[in-house]
């Protein structure tokens, strides 16, 4: 198999959620010689992302996007060590988490594999997270991105309490803050305050590397 | 008749700019219905002696909710615009607001609260329930019945059943809201519960939820002895159970 005949059935298998045979070409793909860049940058993320234009097309549904993000994960798994050692930089530390009261997290979840793919250090805090414990995290981990998920109408008024509780412990403007979910919109995020929003998975990646360069720029 | 319907219709008219249609006397509500309530809707009318016709919905623009309003709204317009009278028996469905947009447009009612587990446990209730346990997943009599299709189906978990954990792995208990009394569905609800591994917690209620909100479309104690008439909707033939 010549490598674009190998990137082009790993876009395919990860299309359509084929994690065994994602594993066997990452693997394949390695053993012969094909930079962990390459088939991150040319296979896997473009497919994933061909994954989110059906979604939006109505040509997919959840059950599509979840495959297709469990395999594309599993390829990460094996290229997550090998992008550290050739000394790949990240692009920032993202913070995430869904907001207390709420337990939808599939969205959330892509939203992780999209970053991680694209270079971010992702630190998870999972579902029904309240704000106190967003805070601590920040402390800790010192994050350039928090993002906050919510699915439901109830649960959105949940982004302007953690807000309010960043500004509390004086880290509202330690850190960039994005929200996101399926309610979200960005008048929504402008009401709230919050310094970004996307309406999927490449979006997201997209803005939060646009807010990240925007700030070190104002830095200068 | 009675004359307690007069507020509704009364502000259609003026909204919509039409007079109401009487067929033989009798003032007919068209009620737009999710097809997830449809049935009761049904059953309650004919209970009440109330004319309706209905159009339903599928149900499973709920997986769509960008869908709903627009899909409501075609129905709408044009039964407004015939100078029917209308209802439309979906709450906010997750269309965040969208539906409430299409309701004000033409002057038409529509149930209140954010789904029709609102209307059937109601609004304070499920604030509660989602409270004192974030993680739980609710079910009404049509989603055990129809739990195979809507859900199952839907999310993929017949094709793919190692997606139940991603889906509900999250989840504490299953909180039946059970409006009827079908022997069946006891036995069905607790096989849901099973499939998804929770717990499963009931809570006896009736559609009296309902029968209040359609009342309001009404206005009580309208009966006129009813005929109760569905209509086929070429865009969901065959879905609305
Ligand atoms: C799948 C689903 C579920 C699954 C959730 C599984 C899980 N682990 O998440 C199950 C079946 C368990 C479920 C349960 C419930 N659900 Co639900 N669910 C959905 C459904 C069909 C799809 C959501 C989804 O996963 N979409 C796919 C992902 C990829 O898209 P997304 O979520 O929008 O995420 C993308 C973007 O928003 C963005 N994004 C997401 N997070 C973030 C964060 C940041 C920082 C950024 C920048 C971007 C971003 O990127 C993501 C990837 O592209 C929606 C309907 C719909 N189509 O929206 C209803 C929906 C969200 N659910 C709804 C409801 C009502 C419920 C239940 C209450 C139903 C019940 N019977 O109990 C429960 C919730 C109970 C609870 N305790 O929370 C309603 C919410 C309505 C409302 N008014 O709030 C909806 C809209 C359905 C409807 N029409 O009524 N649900």
């Amino acid at each position: 198999m010549t490598q674009d005949e190998l990137l082009k059935e790993l876009y395919d298998a990860t299309l359509v959620g084929n994690q065994p045979r994602v594993i066997e070409l990452t693997n394949e793909g390695l053993t012969t010689g094909v930079t962990p860049e390459t088939l991150l940058f040319d296979a896997l993320i473009p497919s994933l992302e061909e994954v989110g234009a059906r979604f939006e097309r109505g040509d997919f549904f959840v059950p599509e996007m979840l495959i297709a993000g469990k395999a594309m994960s599993k390829a990460l798994e094996i290229l997550r060590p090998l992008l550290a050692e050739t000394g790949v930089e990240t692009i920032g530390k993202f913070l995430i988490g869904t907001v207390k009261g709420d337990v939808h997290d599939i969205g959330k979840n892509l939203v992780d594999i999209m970053l991680e793919g694209a270079g971010f250090e992702v630190i998870d805090l999972g579902v029904q997270v309240p704000p106190e414990k967003f805070v601590e995290a920040i402390k800790e981990h010192e994050p350039d991105v928090v993002g906050f998920s919510a699915f439901l109408t109830t649960t959105m008024p949940m982004f302007k309490v953690n807000i309010n509780a960043l500004e509390k412990a004086g880290l509202r403007e330690k850190v960039i803050v994005m929200v996101g979910g399926a309610p979200v919109t960005q008048e929504y995020a402008d009401s709230i305050g919050a310094d970004g929003y996307a309406a999927d998975a490449s979006g997201a990646v997209k803005r939060a590397k646009e807010l990240i360069q925007q700030r070190a720029l104002a830095r200068r | 008749m009675s004359n307690n319907s007069h507020s509704v219709t009364d502000s259609l008219a003026a909204v919509s700019g039409v007079a109401r249609v009487e067929v033989a006397g009798v003032a007919v509500l068209d009620v737009i219905a999710c097809g997830a309530i449809a049935s009761s809707v049904r059953e309650i009318s004919k209970r009440r002696g109330w004319t309706v016709q209905i159009h339903a919905l599928s149900a499973l623009l709920h997986d769509r909710p960008e869908k709903i309003a627009a899909a409501v709204a075609e129905i709408a317009f044009r039964l407004v615009s015939e100078g029917r009278r209308v209802a439309v028996a979906y709450a906010d469905c997750g269309s965040y607001g969208e539906v409430d947009r299409v309701c004000a447009e033409l002057g038409v009612p529509r149930l209140s609260g954010l789904h029709c587990y609102d209307v059937f446990g109601g609004e304070k209730f499920i604030e509660k329930v989602f409270e004192s346990e974030p993680g739980t997943y609710l079910l009404t009599d049509f989603l055990v019945r129809s739990f195979n299709k809507t859900v199952v189906k839907e999310l993929g978990l017949d094709r793919f059943p190692e997606l139940v954990e991603d889906y509900f792995g999250q989840y504490k208990r299953v909180l039946w809201l059970k409006q009827g009394s079908d022997p069946l569905l006891d036995a069905k609800a607790k096989e849901v519960a099973g499939l998804l591994g929770l717990p499963l917690e009931v809570f006896e209620t009736s559609d009296g939820g309902l029968e209040y909100e359609l009342e309001k479309f009404y206005g009580n104690g309208y009966a006129d002895g009813g005929t109760v008439k569905d209509t086929e909707m070429s865009l969901t033939a065959g879905s609305t159970w």
